[in-house]
């Protein structure tokens, strides 16, 4: 199959499998979500005590799994990191943070806009912009430096993870918490959302779908290669939505959303700027993660943190609105992220040496 | 003939890429080479696509993990 060919069918089968899982049991409009799914692990794992979004969601760890057999598969598994893995960690924290303010990651995004949930749309322009930005600084030399091969351990450690958290999973001890209510409760059957996982982690990894990566390199290099991806996912979702009797158009009582445009805008916003400083998406954070790059497993591992601070510190949104706390978290991880960006590019804040692209010209 | 390196291991998305297309930019005229080292099958693939969109003609060598793009560029400015 042809790259684009792959794309593209990878695009298809995840919009459908993101309805297919609502109609399975996931929550509405949310059959996948990356960052709701992490939330919900960081809450079984008791890193957040939100009792209706607590769960070891299987897709998430499919989607490790999925991508870690195939990579083997394929010869493409390679143990590596050191790629400023402290920043990307702190980084992750601000995005999660963000899609906590929107109610989503990119995918979700996606799938909600095909459910005609219109705050998306919002999301989407902040989103938009937010990769916009991102670019500017990569024009401008930002890079967080160079990742180099590792001991193969580091590399196993995201597939050991997700082994681990499948036995919790299906073993369910006292001390991992399950949500009796809310949509930590509202699930597919265990191997189903597993078997979708795994699916689409494998194909995630052939095809390297990444919602950020399809409007980032429109931007930056005139490829419209990965958005073929992102866009088969909302035609599908679309004509599944309708099959289904889940579209519903409007800004009002949507499932799992607030219609603050403001922060919908933001949060997304800080996705796509933060997604562009981490080199991808959430998605493609878990599915690097299976393929042996620690960089990009301790970008999960913050967003599962992140994720629990968010709810502790009450800066999640929910479908009554923006906190103020949130607000104001909003607002310190977006400063967070543009010093970042500003410190490893060639603006050099904070006196820093390093960062920048250069270009080896010996001859 | 002149001949430009460029080292892209271990670049996050999309540095190699854009590494390439200042390599590309940075060619004067007539015919010249890039070679571009890269260590993940996607940057490989990433500037393969970006190559032949320019119409360049693109070699892959592969080295255990690694590969070796060359990149003939043909400018006629």
């Amino acid at each position: 199959m042809s790259n684009q060919k792959m794309i593209i069918f990878s695009g298809a089968v995840v919009g459908a499998l993101g309805v297919i899982l609502v109609v399975l049991g996931n929550p509405a409009n949310m059959g996948i979500c990356v960052v709701c799914f992490l939330r919900d692990i960081s809450g079984a794992l008791g890193l957040h005590r939100a009792e209706v979004v607590q769960y070891l969601r299987p897709e998430i760890i499919g989607f490790i799994l999925g991508s870690f057999l195939i990579s083997l598969l394929f010869g493409e598994f390679r143990s590596r990191g050191g790629a400023a893995p402290l920043l990307r960690f702190f980084v992750a924290i601000a995005v999660v943070a963000g899609a906590l303010l929107f109610l989503g990651c990119p995918l979700r995004m996606v799938l909600r806009l095909a459910a005609g949930d219109l705050n998306a749309l919002v999301g989407l322009l902040g989103f938009v912009a937010g990769i916009y930005g991102g670019t500017i600084f990569l024009r401008n030399g930002f890079s967080l430096g160079r990742s180099y091969p590792q001991a193969n351990i580091n590399g196993f450690l995201a597939p050991l993870t997700a082994v681990g958290l499948l036995i919790l999973c299906l073993a369910a001890p006292s001390f991992i918490f399950f949500s009796t209510e809310g949509p930590g409760s509202m699930a597919a059957p265990v191997l189903l959302s597993l078997g979708a996982g795994l699916l689409i982690g494998a194909l995630a990894q052939r095809s390297r779908l990444c919602m950020a990566g399809g409007v980032r390199d429109l931007f930056l290099i005139r490829d419209p290669h990965l958005l073929y991806g992102f866009l088969m996912i909302f035609l599908v979702a679309l004509v599944g939505n309708l099959y289904f009797g889940f579209f519903n158009p409007g800004f009002y009582e949507q499932p799992v959303a607030h219609n603050d445009g403001l922060w919908n805008f933001l949060g997304m916003f800080t996705v796509g700027f933060g997604s562009i400083l981490l080199g991808g998406c959430p998605l493609r954070q878990l599915i690097m993660s299976g393929e042996g790059d620690s960089d990009a497993f301790i970008t999960v591992v913050g967003y599962i943190v992140g994720a629990g601070i968010a709810h502790n510190f009450g800066l999640a949104a929910s479908g009554a609105g923006v906190p103020t706390a949130g607000k104001i978290g909003g607002v310190v991880v977006l400063l967070f992220l543009l010093c970042v960006a500003a410190a490893c590019s060639n603006y050099r804040l904070f006196l820093s040496g390093k960062g920048g692209v250069k270009l080896d010209a010996g001859n | 003939m002149q001949e430009i390196k460029v080292d892209a291991r271990g670049r996050s998305c999309p540095e190699p890429v854009m590494m390439a297309q200042n390599a590309f930019q940075q060619l004067s005229s007539g015919e010249e080479k890039v070679i571009i080292h890269v260590d993940s099958p996607v940057a490989m693939e990433n500037i393969k696509r970006l190559a032949e969109r320019y119409r360049y003609a693109v070699s892959v060598e592969k080295d255990g993990k690694e590969f070796y793009l060359t990149v003939t560029v043909k400018n006629n400015a």
